[in-house]
C-alpha cells in the first residue's frame, strides 16, 4: 500500500532520477526530509539537488523563476500553503508573467500543503487554490487521489508553465493506494469519480471523499449522485462539468475555501452562463464558513464541509422543483 | 559550455584612459538617448511612463562595463547607460518604449520593463527587491550546471533595501555564497521620501555586515570612482568572494518620472558635491587629462545622435500592437489555456 504523501515522495524521486535539470527547495526539504516527510532520504539519494532554504517565501519562487530561465525546473516546498502568501508576489507578479511579457517559459512547480487538518487553526489550514487560479499564467492543480497525487506531480513538473501544487494535508495519511499508476488521464481533464443521474456534485481534493460519502449515504434513500473531481481548477474542465449538468440537470458545487469567490462560484457561473438550460433547479454552492479556519476539532469539524452537510444540501437541492424524495 | 573569458584588466594605464572614454561614450549615449525619449513623451508618442537616469550614469555604465557576455544582468528603471554598456540595443529601449511590436516586450509591457532573459538581461517587475532572488536564482543553475566564472549584478535604489525581497534575497545568496552583486543607488529619495523616512542605519552599506557580505561604498558621481570599485566588487565575486553589496551616493537629476518635477528636492542636496552631474564631470576629466579634445567629444556627442535618431525613425515606422492579431494566450502549454469563458 501506498499513502497520498508517499506517492508525491516517489514523483519527486522519480523526476529527480528523470530529469537533471530538476531541484527541490524548500525549508527542511534538505537530510530532514521536510515538515511532512514529502523529500524523505532524497537529499542522500540526490546529493546537492535537495536543498534547505532560509524561511524566504519571495526568495524561494524568485530564485526559482531565475533557475528556470537558465534552464531548471525547481520544485519550491512551501512548508504550508498559507505560507505561501509570503510569495505571493514572486508567484503572480513575476512567474506567472514571465512568458506572456518575454517569451522565455517558467516552468517551476511550487507545491502547497494545503487544507485543513484538526488542531491546526487559521495559519496551517488554508485552501489557497481560488487566489492563484484567478491569475492568468498559472496553472493549478488539487489531486484528490494517491495516482493523480503521483502523476500530477510528474505533469507539473514537466508543464512548461508555473503550476501551483495544491496537495491536501488531510489525505497524506489516510489515503492508499494498492500501488501507484502506470497511466494517467491528461492534466485538465476532470474525472467523473461516480457516475449518477439525479444531480451532479463538482468538487476537488480532499472534498471529493466528503462527496463521495454523501453519494454513497444517498444511494441508500434512492438517489444516484454524479460526483466529478476536477483534478486541475486552472484550466477548469468546463466540458465535462456541463455535460454531466446535462444528464443530471442539478448542480451542487462543493470546495474547502472561503466562501466568497471562488472555485465553488466559478464553476457554477460557467453553468449558468453556459448551460442555463440543462437546470433544473437552481445550481447551489457549499464551502467553509466566512471566517478564519478555527483551531477546536469541535469548531473546524463544522467550519468545513462534510458528509453530512453535503448530504443536507444535496437534500435541500432535490426537493426544490418537484424531484421528490425516493 | 558558458564560460566568461578572462580578459586583461582595463582599469590600469594605458588602458584605463581608453576605458574612461568608453564609458563616457555610453553615457552620453544614455543621456541623449533619454533626452529623445523625454521629448517623444511630451510629444504624445509614448504612452505611460518614462524614467531617466540623469545624474546616475556613471553608476550604471560602471556596472554594465564590469560585467562581461555570459553575466547576467537585472537592470532597475535609471539604468539605461548600464543596459547599453551590457549589451542592449537601441531598438531595445525605443521600440518598447513606443510599444513596437518588433520589441522584445511586443508592446505587453512598457518603459524599463524590458530585458531578454536568456541572453543574461533580465526584465524587470515594478515590484521593488524583487529580481535580488531571481539573479540568485540564475546564479544557483549555473552551479547545478556546472558553469563557473560568471556573476550576476542587480541594481536597486535606496527604496528597495526596505523591502522583505531584498532582505530575503541577500541573505539567501549569502547562504548560498553566490556571485551577486547588489548595487544600489542611494540617490536621496525613493520618489519623494527621503532617506530619514526611508531608513535608521548610518549608512546603507552597514547592512553588509549583518548579511555576512562584503560592502562597498562609493561616491556615483565619479566616473573614475564607479569604474575602480564596481570592478573590484564584480572581480570579488567572481573570484568566490559571495556577495557583494555596494552603495554609491548620488542625487537623481530629475524626477522620479518625467511626470514629476522633483520639488520636494532639498536645495542643500542640489548644491552639494551630490548634485554634481557625473556626466559633465567626466567631461571635464576627460578633456583636463588630455584624453579627448573638444572635436572628439563633438564628434561622440553627433554619432550618438545619429544613432537615436536613426532608432526613433525606425521605430515610429513599425506598426503598433493590433488586438486582433494578439494571441491573448497567458500560457507557455497553450493546451492548458482557458478559453474565453468569461471575458
Amino acid at each position: 500500500m501506498i499513502t497520498y504523501l508517499e506517492a508525491i515522495r516517489e514523483a519527486q524521486a522519480r523526476a529527480l532520477a528523470d530529469d537533471p535539470r530538476v531541484y527541490i527547495y524548500g525549508q527542511d526539504v534538505g537530510s530532514f526530509g521536510g515538515a511532512f516527510k514529502a523529500t524523505k532520504n532524497l537529499a542522500q539519494e540526490f546529493p546537492g539537488r535537495v536543498l534547505d532554504a532560509p524561511i524566504s517565501e519571495d526568495a524561494m519562487v524568485g530564485s526559482a523563476i531565475g533557475a528556470a530561465i537558465e534552464g531548471m525546473r525547481p520544485i519550491i516546498e512551501m512548508q504550508f500553503a498559507d505560507f505561501s502568501t509570503v510569495g505571493f508576489n514572486q508567484i503572480v507578479n513575476h512567474a506567472a508573467t514571465l512568458h506572456w511579457r518575454t517569451n522565455v517559459p517558467c516552468p517551476i512547480t511550487i507545491r502547497l500543503p494545503s487544507g485543513g487538518t484538526a488542531g491546526a487553526g487559521p495559519f496551517h489550514s488554508q485552501s489557497m487554490e481560488a487566489l492563484y487560479a484567478h491569475y492568468p499564467g498559472l496553472i493549478v492543480m488539487t489531486p484528490a487521489t494517491v495516482e493523480d497525487a503521483y502523476s500530477m506531480l510528474l505533469d507539473a513538473v514537466a508543464i512548461d508553465d508555473p503550476v501551483i501544487f495544491c496537495e491536501h494535508k488531510y489525505l497524506y495519511y489516510h489515503l492508499k493506494a494498492e500501488a501507484l499508476p502506470t497511466e494517467a488521464m491528461p492534466t485538465g481533464k476532470a474525472r467523473i469519480a461516480r457516475a449518477g443521474r439525479d444531480a451532479t456534485i463538482v468538487t476537488y481534493s480532499a472534498m471529493l471523499h466528503e462527496s463521495l460519502a454523501c453519494a454513497e449515504e444517498l444511494a441508500l434513500e434512492g438517489w444516484e449522485i454524479e460526483v466529478i473531481d476536477l483534478r486541475t481548477i486552472k484550466p477548469l474542465d468546463t466540458d465535462t462539468v456541463l455535460a454531466s449538468v446535462a444528464r443530471t440537470g442539478r448542480l451542487l458545487a462543493v470546495g474547502e475555501a472561503f466562501p466568497w469567490g471562488g472555485v465553488t462560484a466559478e464553476v457554477v457561473a460557467r453553468v449558468a452562463t453556459e448551460g442555463f438550460g440543462l437546470l433544473d433547479a437552481p445550481p447551489m454552492r457549499l464551502n467553509a464558513k466566512d471566517t478564519p479556519v478555527p483551531y477546536h476539532p469541535n469548531l473546524w469539524g463544522t467550519h468545513r464541509p462534510t458528509a453530512k452537510t453535503i448530504s443536507a444540501r444535496m437534500r435541500d437541492l432535490l426537493r426544490l422543483l418537484g424531484k421528490d424524495e425516493g | 559550455m558558458l564560460q566568461a573569458t578572462a580578459a586583461p584588466s582595463p582599469l590600469t594605464n594605458p588602458a584605463f584612459s581608453q576605458t574612461y572614454f568608453a564609458a563616457y561614450r555610453w553615457m552620453l549615449l544614455a543621456r541623449l538617448l533619454e533626452e529623445k525619449i523625454a521629448s517623444l513623451y511630451r510629444g504624445g508618442k509614448i504612452t505611460g511612463g518614462v524614467f531617466l537616469g540623469r545624474g546616475q550614469e556613471a553608476l550604471s555604465v560602471a556596472v554594465g562595463l564590469a560585467l562581461r557576455a555570459g553575466d547576467v544582468f537585472a537592470p532597475l528603471i535609471r539604468d539605461q547607460a548600464g543596459r547599453l554598456a551590457f549589451g542592449e540595443s537601441l531598438l531595445d529601449c525605443t521600440r518598447t518604449y513606443m510599444g513596437s511590436r518588433l520589441g522584445p516586450m511586443r508592446g505587453r509591457d512598457g518603459n524599463v520593463h524590458r530585458g531578454r532573459p536568456r541572453e543574461g538581461m533580465f526584465a524587470m517587475i515594478s515590484h521593488l527587491g524583487a529580481m535580488i532572488p531571481a539573479v540568485a536564482g540564475a546564479l544557483l543553475a549555473r552551479r547545478f550546471r556546472g558553469i563557473t566564472g560568471t556573476v550576476g549584478a542587480t541594481c536597486l535604489g535606496d527604496g528597495a533595501t526596505s523591502t522583505g525581497a531584498f532582505h530575503e534575497g541577500l541573505n539567501m545568496a549569502a547562504v548560498e555564497k553566490l556571485p551577486l552583486v547588489l548595487v544600489v543607488a542611494n540617490n536621496q529619495y525613493a520618489y519623494s521620501t527621503p532617506n530619514a523616512r526611508q531608513f535608521a542605519c548610518a549608512d546603507l552599506v552597514d547592512k553588509a555586515a549583518g548579511y555576512g557580505v562584503t560592502g562597498h561604498r562609493l561616491d556615483a558621481t565619479d566616473l573614475e570612482t564607479c569604474l575602480r570599485v564596481l570592478h573590484k566588487a564584480v572581480a570579488d565575486a567572481r573570484d568566490g568572494g559571495g556577495p557583494q553589496l555596494v552603495v554609491a551616493s548620488l542625487l537623481r537629476l530629475a524626477g522620479h518620472g518625467e511626470h514629476d518635477d522633483s520639488h520636494y528636492i532639498d536645495e542643500r542636496l542640489r548644491e552639494s558635491r551630490l548634485g554634481l552631474d557625473c556626466l559633465k564631470v567626466a567631461e571635464q576629466r576627460l578633456l583636463a587629462e588630455g584624453w579627448a579634445d573638444a572635436a572628439a567629444l563633438r564628434g561622440v556627442e553627433i554619432n550618438a545622435q545619429r544613432q537615436i535618431d536613426e532608432a526613433v525613425a525606425t521605430t515610429l515606422r513599425e506598426a503598433a500592437p493590433d488586438p486582433n492579431e494578439e494571441d491573448w494566450c497567458a500560457l507557455a502549454t497553450r493546451h492548458l489555456s482557458e478559453a474565453s469563458h468569461a471575458e
